[in-house]
């Protein structure tokens, strides 16, 4: 293995030719990206379009059916099993529904990667667990409930904590403020943007909330669904500032951004 | 011959559904929808021979934490206890009240306990708290990992750097070959408690011959062989629940698919490894007892 050029790194993450096809369907085709780090990249696009396959290749929970996806230096799919789970640990997943486990309370929850990952006593996970829970705005007294006696919002962010805990390199976030009204969609932005200040993370956020694109990331990527696109074109259809959405080029990015329903609505009563 | 000309009173024609399917197209289609089956079939077992193998590696290399050892062996043994036993003692009676007639008939039926106590020992006590079990704790299991694998819980355990399979399986397994030997017990003892009360209180056997006779009947061997069985029993309905759980479908209906299949394949398994290790079993018994050990 050559050894790692200086700009490679500055790279956390490298996506090269990525393929990803279910049940002979094609979801991704020649992904090829490059994260920086500390970079915050928003990833952008209608349901359907990949962007949380490709969002769960990057962690290596799904395993591409062609192509590599590198972590810091090191092909996922090259790593056996226990290195893959040792590289996880410097991941932090934030996923959709918060994921949280029902059958344990809010601070086993929290405790869970550091019990699994780090030798730490009682009072240390103690002490761990309570400031993860106040630096996501949680009072002590939550850590005794249970996942189903919380809101969606505070189940969310009971899910940052857990994702942070161990203060990862990378923080995955899958849809972090959908199904949430608008100000606790505004109290995640802002948790996400705290996040990045108090460490030097690396963010990947998927979304298809604007408003998180254009408040929290440096940069957008935006995906479109395979079915939609003729064989030679290209899945990302965007990727620069989120400043830059509104005027970008192609016209499908444009009307994303805006929420215009478009040619969509002749089609389904075509098809009905 | 001239075509006929069709009127308003020729009979109304068939709807053309097109050429009617020659024998070879048919026997084609039902060799594709059979061949496939079967192709599913073997993908299906190779999958839960690899989930067993994955999970017996981990147990051989880690065990789990105490503290998820206990709270499964709770769930699966302490809270299993009451409905094995209630159970067992059912099927003591029942059997008694089947019995009886056909003893009495002959004017045997102080021998009854024979019977009862052997057919509970050997067959029906360790059947039965694999029923139960795979009833109880089977499709419980499969509902709790596949709510687990829909709400993206088991994708969370493996982002954690936490392997579901060591985290989640091996302690249900555990938990199930280790206990279910205790319920087999259970189930045996209060069969046998419910057979006697039944024959002596209802039926008035006597009590003394029925006891005597009865400890003549069974053997350590019948007992051991029922445990030994169990613990093949216990295997099967924790490996094919978690498999159920951890392929589960989207959605309830997903979920609810999960959890009857986990019940349905685990109860077939039980009873085609009760046959073949009841073929094993008596070959071992009667190189043992040749002359085997009558019942009267």
């Amino acid at each position: 293995m050559t050894a790692p050029t200086p700009d490679d790194t500055k790279q956390l993450l490298q996506v090269s030719g990525l393929h990803v096809d279910f049940d002979g369907q094609e979801i991704l085709r020649g992904i090829d990206l490059t994260i920086a780090r500390g970079e915050t990249v928003a990833i952008i696009g209608e349901s359907g379009c990949g962007k949380t396959v490709l969002m769960k290749s990057l962690v290596g929970l799904i395993t591409p059916t062609d192509g590599t996806v590198v972590f810091d230096g090191e092909n996922l799919a090259r790593l056996s099993p226990a290195e893959l789970s040792d590289r996880r640990r410097r991941v932090g997943f934030v996923f959709q529904n918060a994921a949280l486990f029902d059958s344990m309370t809010i601070f086993d929850n929290v405790a869970f990667p550091i019990r699994q990952s780090t030798d730490a006593d009682d009072d240390e996970i103690h002490r761990r667990v309570m400031k993860h829970l106040s630096e996501v705005g949680l009072p002590e007294r939550v850590a005794e409930k249970r996942p189903s006696e919380l809101s969606g919002g505070m189940r969310k962010r009971v899910g940052i904590a857990r994702a942070i805990i161990l203060q990862p390199e990378l923080v995955v976030y899958d849809e972090p403020t959908t199904g949430l009204d608008p100000i606790m969609s505004d109290v995640i932005n802002e948790l996400m943007l705290d996040v990045r200040r108090r460490y030097p993370v690396t963010s990947v956020i998927v979304t298809h909330d604007m408003r998180t694109a254009q408040k929290v990331a440096d940069r957008v990527l935006m995906f479109y669904p395979r079915t939609r696109l003729s064989p030679d074109e290209h899945q990302i259809l965007y990727d620069g500032p989120p400043q830059g959405l509104e005027s970008a080029a192609d016209q499908r990015v444009r009307q994303f951004v805006r929420g215009e329903a478009g040619e969509r609505m002749t089609e389904m009563s075509e098809s009905t | 011959m001239s075509l006929s000309v069709s009127t308003t009173n020729d009979p109304p024609r068939q709807p053309n559904h097109g050429p009617t399917p020659s024998v070879r197209d048919m026997l084609y289609a039902w060799v594709v929808q059979w061949g496939s089956a079967v192709v599913a079939g073997i993908e299906t077992t190779g999958d839960i021979a690899l989930f067993a193998w994955r999970m017996l590696t981990w147990l051989f290399t880690r065990l789990p934490q105490r503290g998820t050892l206990l709270v499964n062996f709770y769930q699966i043994g302490v809270l299993s206890l009451p409905v094995v036993a209630l159970t067992g003692t059912f099927i003591g009676m029942v059997l008694a009240v089947q019995s009886y007639y056909q003893f009495h008939a002959i004017g045997l039926e102080s021998h009854l306990g024979v019977v009862i106590n052997t057919s509970l020992v050997r067959e029906l006590g360790p059947v039965l708290a694999a029923t139960m079990l795979a009833g109880r704790v089977g499709s419980a299991m499969a509902a709790v990992l596949g709510t687990m694998r829909v709400t993206e819980q088991i994708d969370a355990l493996t982002a954690m750097g936490a392997d579901p399979i060591h985290y989640l399986v091996v302690p249900r397994f555990l938990a199930c070959i280790l206990l279910i030997p205790a319920l087999t017990i259970m189930a045996d003892f209060m069969g046998i408690v419910g057979g006697y009360f039944y024959s002596v209180i209802v039926l008035e056997i006597d009590h003394a011959s029925y006891l005597s006779h009865s400890r003549d009947g069974v053997v350590g061997f019948d007992l051991f062989s029922g445990i030994f069985k169990s613990v093949f029993f216990g295997a099967v309905i924790a490996v094919i629940s978690c498999y159920q759980g951890f392929h589960c479908k989207p959605g309830a209906e997903g979920v609810g698919t999960a959890a009857t299949a986990a019940f349905v394949y685990s109860f077939v398994m039980i009873l085609a490894i009760d046959l073949v290790l009841n073929i094993i079993l008596d070959k071992i018994y009667f190189a043992m007892y040749p002359a085997g050990v009558s019942i009267l």
